[in-house]
């Protein structure tokens, strides 16, 4: 699994950055480094720009997983650099901005855009999952048909369906038909003939949480 | 007062319907001329609802008008905009207010329309909505309350003959046919030869069916909807047809081509009524139909 980031435009960066003068930089070493949004070479680069912008850089790290609570100690190990910034630039996902939010006192704003939590192959990364609550993968030959019909249909393909390819984006395969397939292939049409009752949206309360014991 | 629709479709006559597109705005003017035009030539008048995804005067609103100017309003309602309590409300305000025919659809994705930022609803799909009506008609909502006063409907949905690959389409309309779906207006439908094949399949199960005629205002729009339209194929023949039509004329051409394939339907007894979408052309629905001997 890996959280999908793209970078934020830098006007964008330096607008959320306009009223601090210096500047703490935080990577990650996972993700954002896989996808280069936001590993040390990202972080060293917008480093660069922001000086070039008249920005201080108070100083910078990259975290192992900033989405761990490993977090809490890099940013005690680097605390006296943290306290010289007026805000810390993270180029983590939204779990590594919020874990800095929870454990600093200044301002994390993020510069990327966190776009879902997908499968990688290869150099293509796919949203497969929506995480909602109530798995419908097995009448529907292990294809999620609420992630990957952008209208999130548990009926069967909707008018927009075009010789296997989606209205949304006709690069992309029309869940249901994929569905169709490799039901047929399975032998286990009969599954698709049965109608399904509304999704339950309520599955999982928002905001989710689990506690164990 | 027109005929209900439903006394209509089960009367075995050739039903014929077309839409009407709300207007984008307040002005009713055009759109009281297409109603005061059409209401007594065919049997119900769709009123599409924001449709390709676009922000228009709501069908509801434009049911409402058809029926105030005494034609027979089938109300399109789609699943894109509203949640499901949404979608019974609407549903028990239409049939207080003598809305009793709807089309069930699950609607075009945003990014087709002209607000693509705005969220996608699709809390229930077409399936469901028939469903729901079904369970509106019992006396109960979606939650499983009591409703002081139950709604009655006739309910319909659609179905893309020419759908690529047609099979997983054909399930859904079985489904749709189990949900209480009374009639369905297909897609837009070129080849004659398709829709018997579909028809064959379709003929068997206990429901009305119209096939779907889109007026044809040009080569260009033919070779458009062939490329960027889901489930729409126009042949060759059909727009080779088209562009040979005389300089102003192609429009004269689409009106004779869509009233031509109204009569092969009608006289071969293919189905069981037709539905007409003159998009943006209503005016010239009267014109079809005559040149469709009707």
């Amino acid at each position: 699994m890996i959280s999908a980031t793209e970078q934020k435009p830098l006007e964008e960066i330096t607008q959320s950055l306009e009223k601090c003068k210096s500047v703490y930089l935080i990577g990650c070493g996972t993700c954002t480094t896989i996808l280069h949004t936001g590993g040390k070479a990202e972080v060293l680069a917008l480093k660069d720009k922001l000086e070039a912008a008249g920005k201080k850089i108070a100083g910078w790290m990259v975290i192992p997983t900033a989405c761990d609570e490993i977090t809490k100690y890099a940013l005690e190990s680097s605390e006296k650099e943290i306290q010289a910034a007026d805000c810390l630039l993270v180029t983590s996902c939204a779990y590594g901005v919020q874990r800095v939010s929870q454990w600093a006192d200044k301002p994390a704003i993020p510069a990327v855009n966190t776009l879902f939590i997908g499968k990688e192959d290869g150099d293509t990364y796919s949203e497969v999952c929506a995480q909602c609550g109530n798995c419908v993968l097995a009448w529907t030959g292990g294809i999620c048909p609420i992630t990957s019909c952008p209208k999130g249909l548990l009926e069967g393909p909707c008018g927009g369906t075009n010789k296997g390819k989606c209205e949304v984006d006709p690069t992309k395969d029309c869940a249901w038909t994929l569905i169709y397939k490799r039901l047929e292939q399975q032998g286990r049409l009969d599954l698709l003939e049965k109608e399904q009752p509304p999704r339950n949206y309520q599955a999982v309360v928002r905001p989710g949480r689990l506690i164990t014991k | 007062m027109p005929t209900p629709f439903k006394e209509v479709l089960n009367s075995g006559k050739f039903v014929v319907t077309c839409e009407i597109a709300p207007p984008k705005g307040t002005n009713l003017e055009k759109v009281i001329h297409h109603i005061d035009l059409l209401k007594d030539k065919v049997d119900g008048l769709n009123a599409t609802d924001n449709q390709g995804s676009s922000m228009r005067y709501p069908s509801l609103g434009l049911c409402l008008l058809i029926k105030e100017r005494g034609g027979e309003p089938i109300l399109q309602m789609t699943c894109r905009d509203r949640n499901r309590l949404a979608l019974q409300s609407d549903l028990l305000f239409a049939y207080s207010r003598g809305i009793n025919n709807v089309l069930c659809l699950t609607g075009d994705a945003i990014t087709l329309g002209d607000h693509k930022q705005a969220k996608p609803v699709f809390d229930i799909d077409s399936l469901q909505l028939l469903r729901t009506i079904r369970t509106l008609e019992s006396g109960k909502d979606l939650g499983g309350n009591d409703l002081d006063g139950a709604p009655k409907f006739c309910a319909g949905a659609i179905v893309t003959p020419e759908a690529q690959p047609i099979e997983p389409q054909m399930i859904k309309f079985r489904k749709k046919v189990r949900a209480g779906a009374e009639f369905f207006q297909t897609q837009a439908v070129y080849d004659i030869g398709n829709l018997r094949n579909f028809m064959q399949a379709a003929r068997q199960y206990n429901t009305k069916i119209m096939a779907g005629i889109v007026l044809l205002t040009s080569a260009g729009m033919a070779r458009f909807m062939n490329a960027n339209v889901s489930g729409i194929f126009v042949p060759q023949a059909l727009i080779d047809e088209m562009s040979k039509a005389e300089k102003g004329k192609a429009l004269q051409k689409g009106i004779e081509i869509a009233g031509r394939m109204i009569k092969t339907i009608k006289d071969e007894k293919l189905c069981d009524g037709v539905h007409i979408m003159a998009i943006n052309k209503e005016e010239t629905v009267p014109d079809i139909l005559a040149a469709a001997g009707l």
